[in-house]
């Protein structure tokens, strides 16, 4: 299996759905409960699972996403373990592509070489490394030699010039910043976000995802009229933190995505 | 130890893509690509512009009060018996260290860009000073973020940077101290790129930063070397300075790159000692890494998270260093040792008694270095030691460290 993201984007459009992708934080709120989150992330209607790697310096991350990063690291969670729990995910579900986003210094000092045989063995699909823009990708060519794809980013200040070299060097799909800012944070600009994902999508086929801002079912369906997923994540980060036990953070993953993947399919049937 | 690399000048760095041989570059979100790319071109623009390098050289006379002298310790190289021990007197600037340097000139920058909300980041205090005092300078809008921890400590500096009309934005994430201050700058900035500017205070971050704050503070070792010539026919045998980003000691050293006879000692913070692993040496102890926007040395854990660091100069404590400094150790041109919290203390108290001079802490860590160096060599040779700042700010820490209430 090494095509799963791109195997899902063809089902989705061949269906005509729209990706749904959660974001949870490793190791947050509960270590052990990491695995079962997952699972109830895809039986609650989740395409793609984005696995957030805990960094001390966030620099991208809102309030909401830092403190999950805090408690994880508190709780010493890192590569091997996030690694080790995509492994035992894998072991019961083949299908669903994991992509592992996060910062480059701890997959730095963890090793290149390392990171990508075990990520590739473990059963990882794809990498979103903020702080790697497409002219620093040759620090991670690693990876992509042993087919983890490299997701980069696409921001409202994308230049065309910039926007060219990103679709050359992008693997997988592109993930559509949908404002400056951080994550979290609300301001979402409907009408400019369709705007600039549509252009995105005239200059070739790789899907787009679009994040930053998307809470709910209502900003989910909005954002996805023109992208091909929405990407949800400090919301669901907030409500998992106030989970008391793994099976508590359980039914929250659950409960929270399921009406949102019903909302994203009615309208897409409408 | 890794191999040196052989240069062969030294003022060729850095390349196009912000990189000093293996380090340095731009490790950043996308979204801040382009306003980097826009800073870099305006920069390179104005470097070589005759008309804003006479605004810059303009204000570093009439505002900051360059030049600076070299001034010769000479009680205190005679109590030692070696060495002779010349002082870059970066004190007697306004504001009272080497920071002012870079904070006009990256002020004279966003003005010539049309940003008039300017944000920085402070750790000690004194950068968010002299950014808050060109701020007033030039009626910019002014914000400092600044690590809660750090707010505690440096209470006096808090309040200058109201005096001087400066917001100062408490941070209270990751360990609330100059790196976490660093990322909430960051975070504001990925908010508000199209009014805002970022003023860092030391050659670190992302490119072009590393090379526009070198080139401000260049001042310091170009007047340096033409001093040294002037006055003593000749150039220093060995430059030391301390290290915490950087700034001051790239400052000194840069205009020497090229003049292979003249040694370059940086002094880290040893903290506790680096044994102790309460320290702030990352490149004396540290290892290769990534942060905030270039490749450099950094102190982390087995995780790749960034780990606490210690030093009794709130300006030395960051885990991180300007990116041409892990350049110029790798490449054999400068060394760099650690100083312990209490060799830096010593160095305070001795300059303090000879010489009638309160160098800053971080200052202390190169005068202890210059003492340290001064003692095994011979009397007819020179030492230049960068005094970054005045000490004024650190009476209150002094007297805390050694028990006393004020
Ligand atoms: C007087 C003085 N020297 C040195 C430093 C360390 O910074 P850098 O290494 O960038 O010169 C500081 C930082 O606050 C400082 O105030």
């Amino acid at each position: 299996m090494t095509e799963r993201i791109e195997q899902r984007f063809a089902e989705l459009r061949k269906h005509g759905r729209k990706g749904l992708i959660p974001f949870v934080t490793a190791g947050d709120p509960i270590p052990d409960a990491t695995v079962a989150i997952m699972h109830a992330l895809v039986a609650a209607g989740a395409d793609l699972i984005e696995l957030g790697v805990p960094y001390s310096d966030p620099v991208a991350d809102g309030p909401t996403i830092q403190h999950s990063s805090e408690r994880a690291i508190a709780r010493g969670v890192g590569i091997e373990r996030i690694l080790a729990w995509v492994a035992e995910f894998r072991a019961t579900d083949a299908t669903t592509p994991i992509v592992l986003m996060g910062y480059l210094n701890p997959i730095e000092i963890y090793g290149y070489a390392r990171f990508a045989e075990q990520a590739r063995a473990a059963g990882v699909d794809g990498v979103l490394i903020v702080d790697v823009p497409v002219e620093e990708s040759g620090s991670v060519e690693r990876l992509r030699d042993a087919g983890i794809r490299q997701i980069f980013l696409v921001a409202p200040t994308t230049t065309e010039l910039r926007l060219a070299a990103i679709r050359k060097q992008a693997q997988g799909f592109v993930y559509y910043v949908s404002f400056a800012g951080i994550t979290g944070a609300t301001q979402l600009d409907p009408v400019e976000v369709r705007r600039r994902v549509d252009h995105i999508k005239q200059g070739g086929d790789i899907p787009v995802a679009v994040g930053f801002g998307v809470r709910d079912a209502a900003t989910a369906v909005t954002v996805s009229a023109s992208a091909d997923a929405v990407v949800i994540g400090s919301a669901l980060v907030a409500r998992l933190a106030e989970a008391e036990d793994a099976e508590s953070a359980v039914s929250v993953a659950r409960d929270f995505l399921a009406p949102i993947r019903e909302a994203l399919d009615l309208a897409a049937a409408a | 130890m890794n191999k040196p690399i052989p240069v062969s000048d030294f003022h060729a760095y850095p390349d196009v893509h912000g990189r000093f041989a293996d380090y340095g570059g731009i490790y950043m979100p996308e979204t801040l690509m382009p306003p980097l790319e826009e800073l870099t071109a305006a920069y390179l623009a104005l470097r070589d512009d005759p008309e804003f390098i006479a605004e810059f050289e303009r204000d570093l006379k009439h505002y900051v009060g360059r030049p600076s002298p070299i001034y010769h310790a000479e009680r205190l190289s005679k109590k030692i018996g070696g060495a002779q021990i010349l002082l870059k007197r970066e004190d007697l600037n306004h504001t009272g260290a080497h920071k002012i340097n870079n904070t006009i000139g990256q002020a004279l920058v966003a003005r010539r860009m049309g940003k008039r909300r300017i944000i920085a980041e402070t750790g000690a205090g004194q950068h968010g000073v002299a950014t808050a005092t060109v701020c007033a300078r030039f009626g910019l809008d002014c914000i400092v973020y600044m690590g809660a921890v750090d707010i505690e400590r440096q209470k006096i500096n808090v309040f200058r940077m109201k005096l001087l009309g400066a917001e100062v934005v408490p941070v209270v994430s990751g360990s609330k101290t100059l790196k976490d201050a660093l990322n909430e700058a960051m975070r504001d900035w990925v908010t508000n790129v199209a009014d805002t500017f970022y003023i860092i205070g030391t050659v670190a971050g992302p490119h072009p930063y590393p090379m526009m704050v070198r080139d401000f503070n260049a001042v310091v070792g170009r007047e340096a070397r033409a001093q040294m010539l002037e006055q003593y026919g000749r150039l220093p045998d060995v430059l030391t300075a301390c290290v915490g980003g950087g700034s001051n000691a790239i400052g000194l050293f840069h205009a020497f790159l090229n003049d292979r006879e003249v040694a370059m000692v940086g002094a880290e913070a040893a903290g506790e000692g680096i044994e102790t692993g309460r320290h702030a040496a990352s490149l004396a102890a540290g290892r290769r890494g990534v942060l905030h926007g270039n490749r450099t040395y950094v102190i982390c854990d087995d995780q790749g998270q960034i780990t606490e660091t210690h030093s009794i100069s709130a300006g030395l404590d960051y885990p991180g260093v300007g990116p041409e400094h892990a350049f110029l150790k790798d490449s054999g041109r400068a060394s760099y040792v650690g100083i312990t919290d209490d060799e830096a203390m010593a160095a305070f108290h001795e300059l303090a008694r000879t010489e009638g001079i309160l160098a800053a802490l971080e200052s202390s860590h190169a005068i202890a270095q210059a003492i340290k160096l001064a003692r095994s060599m011979p009397k007819d040779q020179l030492i230049l030691c960068n005094l970054s700042g005045r000490g004024d700010k650190d009476v209150q820490t002094i007297a805390a460290h050694e028990g006393i209430t004020l």
